[in-house]
């Protein structure tokens, strides 16, 4: 536990408890497939996940893997020795009567994650991670004296992590969350989707008065939040509520609040009339875990690279603003599309000769980084597709920034020829032929339309000589439409200019 | 002819010799079931239509080229704790009273594809929870030797059955004796299993930790072909061990000259009856002049290993019973107003005493503040007892002595008394704690201590023999030697 | 050793409806095996480790591979309720 500098403010005390259904494909103890988006009730269930009398769990070896692999990210210490225990309490969504758990030797433990808030670096201390089983989902039909129980999610793999209550506001909070995310689907670990529930955020928070140095004396556990933008409005709005309290001498009661979306405030729900004794005790069925020094050796050998190794990456090797490194980075799939994109551009670098420079090299490289938040982004999220799953693949998406580059099609037509690639893929040039999008450089071509316009506005070509600049403009503009909106801008600026200043 | 009193290995031959089919000792075996069960009431279920549905398809396997599987086409009745799937399963409780399993235990899936034949299932004490069948939801089973006595338990049905020639197998069970002490009373042999030798899927769970299926049978020499048959890794249960099954059956061997015999002085306890500490001696002596080396061994603390499982099983116990809450399967209370009631009155209507008893104390030694002074520490002297055992396994092969203090007691003194089968099976439970292998076989028979034999000769003692880890092999050595040169396995009551 | 009140403590846990007229009966019973039990209390286990298991087994873990059960009809018809292909309880406060 840190210690806390007594202060002269009202301090938040904020601590996480973070539930992630890993990604696995099937259950945690039992072969019954893991399918966070199966629609029917009681699909994905079995006589193990079921409960029947003389079923037994067997570990899922993917699902240790991952939960150490969690664990090694966030600066864990994963001991030798791990096991699992028996969490007793009934309930209709837990088939057993117990939910296999762990207790006192989690498989990670006294860890910790830098996160940059707002420009300032903060470490948040990770207490444990624990492996345990999900239950199922209860229904509660309106105004019904009835409840429904669905177990297609009961006996999913499920990792909680919990933090030390380090965080100070909904701004830590929301650095922190999105950077755990960021983690967790880097590894391969999770989906982390708070809307579909694979990842759920129950923050613990609490106020010290002014000259307090101890941890304060209640906590409020805030429950039903779905997304990290909720997370942060949740938490602000309670450490506000706490301080009024405190500030009028209160003591905030110690109770779970829900948090409600509509109202963008907390409620209290119902509190729980009795402490549980979870009877915790090894769970006879399972024989212990063992992580050797050579199996966690071997998986820090094959840790994908992380968030905050890629951040600093994509900015030293391509100077990209942070606010595109960011936006790139929290999409784990895009990064890595953006990457091939830039190794294709690389590739035609090295084949095109030295001549084009690096400077030309981060040009295409900040193109990249736009066409890839931007009009991809839109079509992707149209579309609710990742990246690798668009039909556009990254050396078509290459070469489209080469034309562009090369003045063979202008910004406007590329982006028609973009949505063509996006929605039947396809090469660019072929695409660009196909719509008659391709930009003329002839220099003859463009000089024949030039004349054409200067004999037919001799207006206007007076009023530029007379020092009107505007009219130059009008001129290309002329030009442009006698040349279908073909020409490159470029050479036909600058014939133009040399033509009426001649 | 009269097929009843022969072993499964007698049986085989005569399958296999065509002199009669599946089917017809299938009918003989369910018409005794039929004419005598109402004494033993040793079955909760005969299921008659796919007992003969599966003595036909053994024909059809029989008939056809080829050698035939040990168990193709011979009966036999499996102690109702194994999960049957499609034949009403219950463990003798009223909360499963109308329960079908959608699924096979392990070992039922390898008798089925043996060719088995299963006739029924039988009773035992609730879930396990005794040593006489006493607690049963369905009434206690009859000792076939008297039928006003217990046949022991938990496995007292298939003990029972077996005993009164109306199987000539079944399987069973056991925690803390639940085989060799019900064997020891019937007068049968039985072999319980190094724990994770065979495999616990779909035996309904009592202590986890403990609990081993295994199977009684007439001669030792049938439970080593049982034994390679129900044994081995299964991916369906983590604790089952990766050592790969011998041939115990072609392995076996009469010659047991110079294998060193422990008999422990601690089991030889206080209040044991002086027959069955004399016939115990008889057999020693009868080893001895097989050619082992007998001697005594000192195992300490004998005395806590009840002790220790009072604690342990319980504990196990109670929370293996959480899942039945009449949601899912099983009994719900047609009482219940809302859902606490839903919890507490299916579970108060469904379970007996006994099962109560053991879900309460459980309860409290795992509740936050008992948990070390009880569990923990029974846990730490079970480290003693497992300690203690490979230091004597270090000196000798084997260990043998009585299976139990006395002969089978009469209907009614077990069922309040909450410490009668930590006392009754305070021969079995510290190997069982240790996970040891065991069999327990006839050598004799002695009087009750309360005086009233039906007969003469008293009743049916039981010989343990106990081995190390994994050590099934010597065990059935020992058994099967022992039942070359006696014929204590070859009487039978006449029911 | 045991009263009642505290066996009425544990009847809630472990949610076992006993009848008023057992409640005496239990106490006493639980009493008797806690008095049995009490010797173990004496016994040195110093140095000595928790049993969690006898195998000695380590890592026994599988695949992460799907099987569809084929049995979920026989599943669902041993359910004293379902509607709608979900189970059905009274309602949850």
């Amino acid at each position: 536990m840190k210690n806390f500098e007594s202060s002269t403010e009202y301090k938040p005390v904020i601590g996480f408890e973070i539930h992630v259904q890993l990604a696995t494909k099937s259950k945690m103890f039992s072969p019954a497939a893991n399918n966070p988006d199966e629609k029917v009730p009681n699909t994905n269930i079995d006589e193990i996940v079921t409960g029947q009398p003389g079923t037994l769990p067997v570990a899922n070896k993917e699902a240790i893997r991952l939960s150490a692999l969690v664990g090694l990210a966030l600066n864990c210490e994963i001991d030798e020795w791990s096991k699992f225990d028996r969490k007793h309490y009934f309930y209709p969504d837990l088939p057993k009567g117990y939910q296999i758990s762990q207790f006192d030797q989690p498989i990670a433990k006294e860890g910790f994650l830098e996160v940059n808030v707002n420009g300032k670096m903060k470490r948040f201390g990770v207490t444990r991670a624990h492996l345990e089983e999900d239950a199922g989902k209860n229904v509660h039909p309106e105004g019904l004296p009835y409840s429904l129980v669905d177990y297609n999610r009961a006996g999913c793999a499920l990792l909680e992590i919990v933090t030390e209550p380090d965080l100070e506001s909904g701004e830590d909070a929301k650095s922190f969350l999105t950077e755990l995310r960021n983690i967790i689907r880097y590894l391969g670990a999770s989906s982390c989707d708070m809307e579909k529930g694979t990842m759920r955020v129950e923050p613990n928070i609490s106020v010290r008065k002014p000259g307090e140095t101890t941890l304060p004396k209640y906590k409020v556990e805030v429950k039903n939040i779905n997304s990290i933008k909720f997370a942060q409005a949740a938490i602000d709005y309670e450490i506000a509520r706490q301080i009024e309290i405190l500030k009028e001498d209160g003591m905030p009661k110690q109770v779970t609040m829900g948090w409600n979306e509509k109202t963008n405030s907390t409620v209290e729900q119902r509190s729980k009339e009795e402490a549980n004794d979870y009877r915790y005790f090894p769970d006879p069925d399972l024989p212990p875990m063992h992580f050797s020094p050579e199996y966690l050796q071997n998986l820090k050998n094959h840790m994908p690279e992380l968030p905050a190794q890629k951040r600093k990456r994509f900015k030293e090797e391509f100077n990209l603003p942070d606010a595109d490194v960011e936006n790139l980075i929290s999409w784990k799939e895009l990064a890595a599309y953006f990457e091939c994109v830039v190794s294709e551009i690389d590739n035609w670098i090295l084949e095109a000769g030295n001549h084009k420079g690096a400077e030309a090299r981060l040009g295409l490289i900040k193109n990249a980084a736009n066409w890839s938040l931007g009009e991809f982004s839109a079509l992707l999220n149209q579309k609710l597709l990742n990246p690798d799953e668009a039909k556009v693949d990254p050396e078509n998406f290459a070469e489209m920034l080469m034309l562009i580059a090369e003045g063979k099609i202008s910004s406007s037509a590329a982006k028609q020829v973009f949505k063509v690639m996006f929605e039947k893929g396809g090469e660019p040039d072929n695409i660009v032929k196909d719509l008659g999008l391709e930009q003329t450089s002839d220099e003859g071509a463009i000089l024949t339309a030039i004349e054409k316009v200067i004999g037919a506005n001799e207006k206007a070509v007076l009023d530029f000589k007379a020092g009107q600049e505007k009219s130059f403009g009008f001129l290309v503009g002329q030009t442009m439409k006698e040349l279908k909106g073909k020409g490159n801008p470029q050479v036909i600026n600058e014939l133009l200019r040399k033509k009426l200043q001649s | 002819m009269q097929f009843e009193h022969l072993s499964i290995t007698e049986l085989r031959k005569k399958l296999d010799a065509k002199e009669l089919s599946s089917v017809e000792l299938t009918k003989y075996f369910l018409s005794r079931i039929n004419e005598l069960d109402k004494k033993v009431n040793s079955f909760v279920t005969v299921c008659e239509n796919e007992a003969l549905n599966s003595a036909t398809k053994a024909d059809e396997f029989i008939n056809s080229p080829g050698e035939n599987p040990f168990l193709c086409g011979i009966p036999y009745a499996s102690k109702d704790l194994f999960c049957t799937k499609g034949v009403r399963t219950t463990a003798s409780s009223k909360i499963l009273d109308s329960y079908i399993p959608p699924h096979n235990a392990t070992v039922e899936k390898k008798i089925k594809e043996h060719y088995g034949v299963l006739v029924g299932k039988t009773n035992l004490d609730e879930f396990a929870h005794g040593s006489s069948t006493e607690t049963s939801a369905y009434g206690p089973s009859k000792n076939p030797w008297d039928l006003n006595r217990i046949p022991g338990g938990s496995s007292g049905g298939s003990t029972a059955a077996l005993a009164a020639g109306l199987v000539p197998w079944a399987t069973a069970t056991e925690t803390g004796g639940s085989i060799r002490q019900p064997a020891s009373l019937c007068g049968v042999s039985g072999w319980k299993p190094t724990y994770g030798r065979v495999s616990r899927y779909g035996v309904i769970a009592m202590g986890s930790s403990l609990d081993c299926p295994g199977a009684v049978a007439h001669t030792v020499e049938d439970l080593a072909h049982l034994a390679e048959i129900m044994s081995g890794q299964d991916e369906k249960d983590s604790t089952t061990g990766v050592q790969p099954v011998p041939q115990y059956s072609k392995n076996l061997s009469s010659n047991i000259s110079g294998l060193r015999i422990g008999v422990p002085k601690q089991y030889f306890v206080e209040g044991m009856e002086e027959d069955v500490k004399n016939r115990v001696m008889d057999a020693v002596k009868q080893l001895e002049k097989m050619g082992a080396k007998i001697s005594e061994v000192d195992l300490p603390n004998t005395r806590f290993g009840s002790l220790v499982y009072a604690i342990i099983c319980p504990s196990e116990v109670s929370s293996n019973l959480m899942r039945y809450d009449g949601i899912r399967y099983g009994h719900l209370s047609q009482q219940a107003k809302n859902l606490l009631e839903v919890y507490e009155k299916s579970r108060g209507e469904g379970f007996g005493s006994e099962a109560k008893r053991r879900i309460l104390t459980g309860t409290y030694v795992l509740t936050a503040g008992y948990y070390d002074a009880y569990y923990k520490k029974a846990q730490k002297v079970r480290r003693l007892i497992m300690n203690e055992f490979s230091e004597v396994f270090k000196n000798v092969d084997a260990l043998v002595c009585p299976s139990s203090p006395n002969v089978a007691v009469k209907i009614g003194g077990a069922k309040e008394n909450p410490l009668f089968g930590y006392i009754a099976d305070q021969l079995n439970i510290p190997s069982s704690l240790a996970g040891l292998p065991a069999i327990s076989m006839p050598c004799g028979f002695g009087m009750p201590s309360d005086g009233e034999a039906p007969s003469m000769d008293g009743l049916p003692v039981g010989l343990q023999v106990i081995g190390p880890q994994w050590g099934e092999q010597t065990v059935f050595n020992i058994g099967y030697a022992y039942q070359q040169e006696t014929d204590w396995h070859r009487k039978y009551p006449g029911v | 050793m045991l009263n009642i009140e505290e066996i009425k403590k544990l009847a809630k846990l472990a949610r076992i409806e006993i009848a008023e007229e057992d409640l005496e009966k239990f106490a006493s019973q639980l009493s008797s095996v806690l008095e049995y039990v009490e010797e173990l209390k004496n016994v040195n286990t110093e140095g000595l480790l928790e049993v969690d298991q006898v195998t000695g087994l380590v890592n026994i873990q599988r695949a992460d591979t799907v099987v569809v059960s084929d049995n979920r009809e026989e599943i669902f018809s041993q359910a004293p309720e379902m509607k709608d292909g979900y189970y059905k309880v009274k309602a949850i406060l």
